[in-house]
């Protein structure tokens, strides 16, 4: 089974209050030195053995379609192929 | 002339709508369960507030999925009218029946106040009732209600006239301090280009009795039976 690893995060540019949340307390407990913290979401996909630019495509439509929104969310996809996938 | 209420599992204010326009507005008004295929007959589409699929991956992302949203599309498509407020606000952004999106509030807290809000256009059959500059005050609800669009996007909004509500203080001024959840422009409320669809974040059907500290919000209700009655 080969699995795909989805990143969502706001876009550069798209204020993130969360990450800003973070940021502060980072610097509040006295870690010196962070400029930025975004936070996003993490999304695991198990995929039916395929050829991975098949996986690839499908794991891209589905993240304009549902898993991110592209308004405000940028996405980014690695996909592990599993053990016996086609070499 | 009714109304049909569109109830998703996790929505929690469809009754509070039924109420409002069955019982102070006085217009026919049935609920559409979110699997149903048709609004019944209904000349209005409301997509109440609430936690549709709660909340899950974002706001509004998997009830956009459900089958009658395909109604509430063609509904729009043939320029009748569709209110949407608070998550049914997120809904119709996600669903593209109306632009932008909304994200956490700036504050990363669930803010629940009463707001004022400017309106900013009466193109849209809930507001023709309602003079551009005129405040109303309703409540809000939402822990994701930072209404957002990209600057190229707000400028069109501005030029097509599709911003119709802002948050703005008593007197009508846009301050800073009256945009309590950090939204792009103070934007409330926006229509899309036709002006048939209206998401807003503010709950018009919690300010509908004088009891709840405000009636503003039955304007819109009653705005749109009388453009249907005319």
């Amino acid at each position: 089974m080969a699995k795909a690893v989805v990143y969502v995060t706001y876009k550069r540019g798209v204020l993130d209050p969360q990450g800003e949340a973070v940021r502060g307390a980072l610097s509040s407990l006295g870690f010196q030195g962070v400029a930025g913290v975004r936070v996003g979401k993490y999304i695991e996909i198990e995929l039916a053995n395929g050829r991975p630019e098949e996986q690839r495509a499908a794991v891209e439509k589905m993240c304009r379609e549902l898993l991110a929104n592209p308004v405000l969310e940028d996405f980014r996809i690695e996909i592990a192929p599993g053990p016996s996938a086609p070499k | 002339m009714r109304f049909a209420v569109i109830v998703f599992p996790g929505s929690n204010c469809d009754h509070d709508c039924y109420h409002a326009i069955k019982h102070v507005v006085g217009a026919g008004v049935h609920f559409v369960w979110h699997k149903e295929r048709s609004l019944a007959g209904a000349d209005v589409a409301v997509v109440p507030g609430g936690f549709s699929y709660g909340d899950y991956l974002r706001a509004g992302a998997i009830a956009r999925f459900s089958p009658v949203m395909e109604a509430v599309r063609r509904h729009s498509a043939q320029g009748r009218p569709v209110l949407g407020i608070c998550n049914g606000f997120q809904i119709l952004t996600e669903a593209g029946l109306l632009p932008g999106a909304l994200r956490r509030n700036a504050s990363l807290r669930f803010i629940c106040d009463d707001v004022w809000l400017r309106c900013e256009s009466s193109r849209t059959p809930f507001t023709q009732g309602i003079e551009p500059g005129q405040v109303l005050k309703m409540p809000i609800a939402h822990g994701e209600g930072n209404f957002f669009c990209e600057p190229e996007a707000l400028a069109e909004l501005e030029a097509n006239g599709q911003i119709v509500f802002r948050y703005c203080d008593p007197g009508g001024q846009t301050t800073r301090a009256a945009n309590l959840n950090g939204s792009t422009a103070h934007i409330a409320g926006v229509c899309n280009r036709e002006g048939n669809v209206l998401g807003l974040m503010p709950h018009p059907e919690r300010a509908s009795e004088r009891d709840m500290g405000s009636e503003d919000g039955l304007r819109l209700f009653q705005s749109a039976l009388a453009v249907a009655a005319s």
